[in-house]
């Protein structure tokens, strides 16, 4: 279809405006995103609550609900015959044919993805007989793999088991072992690992990343957790208030921080090294003042500027555009090149 | 009951003095969950005691317990030398005023029918020692106390934002002047660039008013930067124990080591291979015997399982509950 692509991308987002649209006010979730997610990499999309992360990756998806749509740009998105497909225009139909095979997504609460009426085993089973012709018995085995794949142990009795019988960490391997069902391109993991115990995230996200190294899947990773970027990702892309304020490649992003906003999240952070001194005194950690903004009321110009100490009078005038800062990023910033 | 505490002994013997704190609670088919299984430790006046573990680690029970929001089943809480396990519910409800709780989340904590003036209010009422005028007062000195302006008392909860909501609840907790307050995650439910803000929050008014803290967190690196002695739970147990700076620079058990290992930090260059730490924990309805993190310990051995390991002293007032803690080499 639409577009031309780099031939190393695999899913590039332009422009994407999604809006909530009631007779009284729109929220624009998400106003103008624009990044691309390189085949086999791991692009996480980092924001606080109301930054439009999760609604982009919905959009992605074609699980946005009433009144969210999509009021323009594109989702161009390469299957496997090198077909690129704009999922923009998607309508349900065309987005069955891709969820689950091309696209399979996680979520931060399997409990909530999980049908507490069935079985484990009888979940992932539907899920491969949905896109394959499969009988039961070859669906069971297909599910027992998968089980083994994700290292949930002693697979063969734990496919017999419903969702609560299991742990939150095993809960979230099942899901992605249905992701993996249909050995798809890209996985979209929306905070999968945020309800979860610092020992099970440890084992998750071993896990994503040998499953990478091994199926060559793509990742586009939803988080609010820089620790959780600094151990996952190839790529970053920094939202606030619906919108890309910076992206660069993961280390050049922690060791140099191209916008104000980056920059207070990865300072506000306790480390004690830094913010206690040698007599074991506490010094006040840096702090971003105010919160975040609804989307409903963003300033007329940049976003952060409300929050923002380098902020100057250009800044309330309009929003600043997605300037290269950096030698492979970009910053929503009049100022980036002064940081 | 009530005893007279010299000033010169109260610098000597900690405000609060938890030891072998128990408590069990009913399950199904006459089983127990032990969820907080023999737990001791001390609180400085004027200290942060940090509670850290993973969820089913029985911190916030313990937490509640000392307060007695849950009945504990087996222990004392010394606090100023009184056993608060010993009152009767009369003498706790004047207990209560010295002691005080600020819960994880904002959202459920504040009822949202009522005015914050009538939130911060209810908790002087319950003293009785402001009426009228004096009332309207002391709620806007506490609403200047952590950050608020007193114009914000005529408005309802669902006007602030999540961190906003947490000052509220903090200077509720701080109505009744208090000398202790458990704090249970109470910023764990805010975004990051929010937490900041509190966190400084707390860490300046326990210096103005010389308050005592104990600290109930998951993240490791935010009980690093804040308390002054870190407690380890597992399981309903304490694992470790230690001042600070001597816990994180010098784990000595293997499961705070895993915990640290396994935190992530914001720096892609110290991206590792971790301290593997396989399977889930264990049900407290059904502990495993001995040490009860021996199932996922990876240095057990087989004398793990015959004896619950007793919470050594290291040195330097660091407590260790493995019996290979003098082992080189792990």
């Amino acid at each position: 279809m639409t577009g031309e692509i780099a031939s190393d991308v695999i899913l590039s987002v332009r422009d994407l405006r999604t809006w909530f649209q009631t007779r009284r006010l729109t929220a624009k979730a998400v106003d103008g995103v624009t990044f691309d997610l390189r085949r086999g990499a791991t692009l996480a999309v980092v924001g606080e609550s109301g930054s439009g992360k999760s609604v982009t990756s919905l959009s992605i998806m074609g699980l946005l609900s009433r009144p969210g749509r999509i009021a323009g740009g594109k989702i161009l998105f390469r299957d496997r015959q090198e077909y690129i497909h704009d999922l923009a225009g998607f309508t349900q139909k065309e987005f069955r044919k891709i969820r689950g095979r091309e696209i399979a997504m996680i979520f931060q609460e399997p409990m909530t993805s999980l049908n507490p009426l069935f079985t484990v085993g009888d979940q992932i089973g539907e899920m491969i007989a949905l896109h394959e012709p499969v009988d039961r018995h070859a669906a069971r085995k297909r599910a027992l793999a998968l089980l083994k794949q994700v290292e949930i142990p002693d697979a063969v009795s734990r496919l017999d088991d419903y969702p609560h019988q299991m742990s939150g960490g095993m809960r979230q391997r099942v899901m992605i072992a249905m992701a993996l069902a249909c050995n798809p391109l890209l996985l979209i993991a929306d905070e999968p690992t945020t309800a979860l115990d610092v020992t099970i995230q440890a084992q998750i996200l071993d896990l994503l990343r040998r499953l990478q190294a091994e199926l060559g899947m793509s990742i586009l990773f939803i988080t609010h957790n820089l620790g959780v970027v600094a151990e996952i990702a190839h790529d970053v892309v920094v939202m606030y208030g619906g919108r890309v304020v910076e992206q660069a490649p993961v280390n050049d992003l922690f060791s140099h921080q191209r916008h104000p906003y980056t920059r207070g999240l990865l300072a506000c952070t306790p480390n004690a090294a830094r913010d206690i001194d040698d007599d074991g005194e506490r010094r006040a950690l840096y702090s971003i003042p105010g919160s975040v903004p609804p989307i409903t009321d963003l300033p007329l110009g940049c976003a952060f500027e409300p929050r923002c100490d380098l902020a100057i009078a250009p800044c309330r005038a309009a929003p600043p555009a997605l300037v290269p800062a950096g030698p492979h990023g970009a910053s929503r910033c009049i100022r980036s090149a002064e940081l | 009951m009530s005893v007279a505490v010299i000033p010169d002994q109260a610098q000597a013997t900690p405000l609060l003095s938890v030891q072998g704190l128990t408590k069990h609670f009913p399950a199904r088919n006459g089983r127990i969950v032990h969820a907080v299984e023999d737990v001791s430790f001390d609180v400085r006046r004027g200290s942060t005691v940090g509670l850290v573990g993973e969820s089913g680690s029985g911190k916030t029970t313990a937490g509640r317990a000392i307060l007695r929001l849950v009945e504990p089943t087996a222990g004392k809480a010394l606090f100023d030398g009184v056993d608060l396990f010993s009152l009767s519910a009369r003498e706790m409800r004047t207990y209560r005023q010295k002691l005080q709780i600020v819960f994880q989340d904002p959202f459920s904590s504040l009822n949202p029918r009522m005015r914050i003036a009538a939130i911060i209010g209810e908790a002087l009422d319950a003293r009785g020692f402001a009426r009228g005028k004096r009332r309207a007062d002391r709620v806007a000195e506490l609403l200047a106390l952590v950050g608020l302006s007193p114009d914000h008392a005529s408005r309802y909860p669902h006007e602030f934002s999540g961190g906003q909501r947490q000052r509220i609840g903090i200077a509720r907790a701080l109505a009744v002047e208090p000398e202790f307050i458990v704090a249970d995650e109470p910023v764990s439910a805010l975004d990051v660039s929010v937490q900041a803000q509190v966190l400084n929050l707390l860490g300046e008014l326990q210096k103005r008013l010389g308050l005592t803290l104990l600290f109930i967190a998951h993240d490791l690196s935010v009980v690093e930067y804040l308390c002054d002695e870190v407690v380890v739970m597992y399981l309903g147990r304490v694992m470790e124990r230690g001042p600070r700076r001597l816990l994180y620079a010098a784990p000595r058990h293997p499961y705070t080591k895993a915990l640290l290992a396994t935190a992530p930090v914001p720096d892609p260059t110290r991206r590792r291979t971790r301290v593997a730490l396989h399977g889930d924990i264990p049900s407290p309805i059904d502990p495993p015997s001995g040490c009860v993190f021996r199932t996922r310990c990876p240095e057990a051995i087989a004398a793990c399982a015959g004896m619950i390991p007793p919470l050594d002293h290291v040195g330097g007032g660091h407590h260790v509950a493995c019996i290979r803690h003098n082992d080189k080499t792990i």
